[in-house]
């Protein structure tokens, strides 16, 4: 340890950080106070007080001495400070989930006439954000925080940036969330956060390329590992969808709302182009990179075929682009572009079972493991939720099918197949894995908690979505179904009506989901608080078999 | 092969592989949402579209507020059944004022591109405070503080400036009698529902909408925009077989 702190230095960035901290709280001080309409005055104060606090936390930080850098050793407190972050935005994101179909079952016991902010028009969007943007995009930051400094063996660039890009994405998450609450969106979905918002979050993001970036302009390893080309995609990707997507025009530098700038057609492909890439860079592109690092790391082979994740990677993130007007078949825009997307959607397939292959035949000669490392059977059945659904969303973007599955059950039963198996799963390995290697313990507390939240969760998975497949397909049906003597055979009510069971069934679904994450939360609690071991901590450690 | 050696170059420049990635990513974007900007189907006008009044872009912002989207939607397909119980399929022109659009993408309720007229004002006054009192099977949430909430009209013009500098079409005269408008439009009495209808067009009612005659709530905006839903279009003379309608 002598040794070390010889070496240690203040991590740069700390005094600048508390100066911008200081400027920008006085600035937003002083928008609150000008400003008379009293929701931006909401968010501005919610700045403030962000501000005050960073202000102190850097006051005491820089004065007493307390960021130090250790140039030859990796920086962990970060990650580990998203790990939290990733589990405690899960729980409360699923939670609202349940609520929400809890809602659509028995509307009679959970609404309230006077109180707004808990209707179903303002939970649902704290819902999809929370689990997209504050479970899943924290699992994102700290994996390729992790990621990035293993397979390149240097530190994370840019001192205190990182802890910056941390604690502004919480921020971020803070503002979305009450700000929906209070009634604060602009209706586009999956980017409902208003332009002081998404203001806020493009300055995070372009320091969180910077930091990604310049950790692997840092790296000792020749090569970029293609775990980092996938974030690489994501990180820029998502940077372009979230800045075209959200361009409009405030009423006023002082007040909340704002129009977008562009209308009608032109906005709605805008938005569905935007839409259909927060599944395809975040929610996919995102995800396959953690997969291309923790599967190989922990059952120990290598990547299956290194020149089918080349072929993949590129496939898909030119294909996925194109996809977005499958979300707008039938409508008022034109056939052609209609047309492309679902051809697209439909090619999508390929690069999508690309990286399902790559990934399930990592397990080559390792295949035991899905019987002993419930872990490893976690990441192998989210792989196979990755493959099902990406089969699924091929078939229905097609023209016919979706003239039955659009506006209907199917489609959220087909997200959640995506969300809960694909996302969800990956990212619960990783963090079974990022513990005990984080916190320095020999295993996790107990692998037979794993094994419950395992089957509790893959449960409730396939009761949410073999109920929403029954009740899509049945109010598709329903929708479009005559008499004899040619009137349409039901009136809309009645098909609400019709779903009643298939809603209970979703909310318990959702319900074993929520319990199997609180499992986790306790057995990685409980992990952390095993007495330590010695683990090879230094740059020097080596790099996944993989690479 | 030697393509995957060309490949190794990417793999050892992080500059060249950002590039790569935002080449082909950008393509797919480019080709299938640059064209909407010029293409004749996407930016006709159809006769009867006209701007917003104050009262219904108010209402149209609380339909935002609350999220009515995540449940409703506003777009009719070309299919004969949603036809037979909506109305007629809409036409790409009756959103093109909409900054940002509201088809939505889910129809836990019905669509709601043509629920102008459909119902009374007390009908939706009704189902809005208490759903269930009138679709007993309905799961929608119950919006009784809407009407207890008066409606701010301080920013309605700055509102309506913002909208004319994205490409709406108020008129300057609009502009001036922003709050006016607004006020004449829920007074069934209003000496200046003459001016408004001038601004507006004929078709446009200046009733009580909520049933509270002394102030003019968030109640009274929402029921304004939802009986303006899908009305402006006259469709009898509509002809959809028009050259100038085919796409």
């Amino acid at each position: 340890m002598s040794q070390l702190a010889k070496t240690s230095a203040p991590t740069p960035g700390g005094s600048a950080l508390l100066a911008s901290t200081v400027i920008g709280g006085l600035l937003f001080f002083f928008a609150a106070l000008f400003s008379d309409d009293p929701l931006f005055r909401f968010q501005a104060l919610i700045f403030v007080a962000a501000a005050v606090i960073a202000g102190f936390a850097l006051t005491a930080g820089v004065s007493g001495k307390l960021f130090r850098d250790e140039p030859d050793r990796y920086m962990d407190g970060v990650v580990k400070a998203g790990v939290i972050a990733t589990m405690f935005w899960g729980a409360v994101g699923m939670l609202v989930g349940v609520v929400i179909a809890a809602q659509l079952s028995w509307p009679d016991l959970l609404y309230f006439p006077e109180i707004g902010w808990l209707n179903f028009g303002r939970l649902r969007p704290l819902h999809t954000s929370g689990v997209i943007f504050a479970f899943g995009g924290n699992a994102l930051i700290c994996t390729s925080f992790y990621v990035v400094q293993r397979t390149c063996r240097a530190r994370l660039f840019g001192g205190m940036l990182s802890w910056f890009v941390f604690w502004g994405y919480q921020l971020f998450i803070v503002l979305a969330a009450t700000g929906y609450l209070a009634g604060i969106t602009q209706s586009k979905e999956y980017a409902e956060p208003e332009w002081l918002v998404d203001l806020w979050l493009t300055i995070v993001w372009v320091a969180y390329l910077l930091v990604f970036l310049g950790t692997i302009w840092k790296r000792k390893e020749p090569h970029i590992y293609v775990a980092n080309w996938f974030y690489l995609a994501f990180i820029v990707t998502i940077a372009l969808l979230h800045v075209v997507n959200n361009l409009a025009l405030p009423v006023s530098p002082l007040h909340h709302r704002s129009y977008s700038l562009f209308s009608g057609v032109q906005d709605a492909l805008t938005q569905w182009w935007y839409g259909h890439n927060a599944v395809g860079f975040f929610l996919t592109a995102g995800f396959l990179a953690m997969m291309y690092y923790f599967v190989p790391k922990r059952v120990e082979r290598p990547v299956y075929s290194y020149r089918l994740s080349i072929v993949h990677f590129w496939a898909l993130i030119f294909i996925y682009i194109w996809a977005g007007p499958h979300h707008l078949h039938y409508t008022a825009l034109p056939q052609w572009a209609q047309t492309l997307g679902m051809t697209f959607s439909i090619m999508l397939w390929m690069p999508s079972w690309g990286g399902m292959i790559n990934g399930l035949m990592t397990l080559s000669g390792a295949w035991d493991k899905l019987r002993t490392d419930p872990v490893v059977r976690m990441m192998v059945v989210s792989i196979a939720f990755y493959g099902m659904s990406t089969f699924e969303g091929p078939v229905m973007s097609i023209r016919a099918v979706n003239a039955l599955s659009h506006y209907t059950d199917w489609t959220i039963g087909h997200v959640h197949s995506g969300a809960l198996g694909w996302v969800g799963f990956i990212s619960f390995g990783a963090m079974y894995c990022l513990v005990p290697w984080l916190w320095k313990k020999n295993g996790l507390y107990s692998n037979r908690l794993v094994e419950w939240h395992f089957w509790i969760a893959t449960t409730g998975i396939l009761l949410y979505i073999c109920a929403m497949w029954v009740s899509g397909i049945m109010e598709g049906l329903m929708w479009r179904e005559y008499t004899p003597e040619g009137f349409l055979a039901w009136s809309f009510i009645e098909t609400v009506s019709a779903k009643h069971i298939e809603n209970v069934i979703r909310m318990l679904g959702g319900l074993m989901y929520l319990s199997g994450i609180l499992i986790m939360i306790f057995n990685l609690w409980r992990t952390v608080k095993l007495p330590s071991v010695e683990r090879t901590d230094a740059l020097s450690a080596p790099l996944p078999a993989a690479a | 092969m030697s393509l995957w050696k060309h490949h190794g170059k990417l793999e050892r420049h992080s500059l060249l592989l950002i590039i790569g990635i935002v080449v082909v990513v950008s393509i797919g974007g480019l080709v299938e949402i640059a064209p909407l900007f010029w293409l004749q189907s996407t930016i006709e006008k159809v006769d009867g579209v006209r701007p917003y009044t104050p009262l219904e872009l108010a209402g149209r912002d609380i339909y935002i507020r609350e999220g009515c989207y995540t449940c409703h939607s506003q777009m009719i397909r070309p299919l004969r059944d949603e036809v037979e119980r909506y109305g007629h399929y809409s036409l790409a022109a009756e959103s093109m004022y909409d900054h940002p659009f509201q088809w939505g993408s889910k129809r836990t309720g019905p669509d709601l591109a043509r629920v102008g007229g459909k119902y009374s004002d007390t009908w939706h006054r009704d189902h809005l405070v208490d759903p269930r009192s009138v679709v007993p099977e309905s799961v929608m949430p119950p919006y009784a503080f809407l009407a207890s909430k008066d409606l701010p009209v301080s920013d309605i013009r700055a509102k309506m400036q913002a909208m004319t500098a994205l490409g709406v079409p108020y008129t300057q005269d609009a502009l001036d009698n922003a709050v006016t408008d607004l006020q004449a439009q829920a007074d069934p009495f209003s000496t200046d529902a003459v001016a408004l209808r001038k601004r507006y067009g004929a078709k446009v009612v200046n009733r009580d909408f909520d049933g509270d005659p002394d102030r003019i709530t968030e109640m009274d905006a929402l029921i304004a925009y939802l009986q303006m839903l899908g009305t402006m279009v006259d469709l009898r003379t509509y002809q959809a077989a028009e050259p100038a309608n085919q796409r």
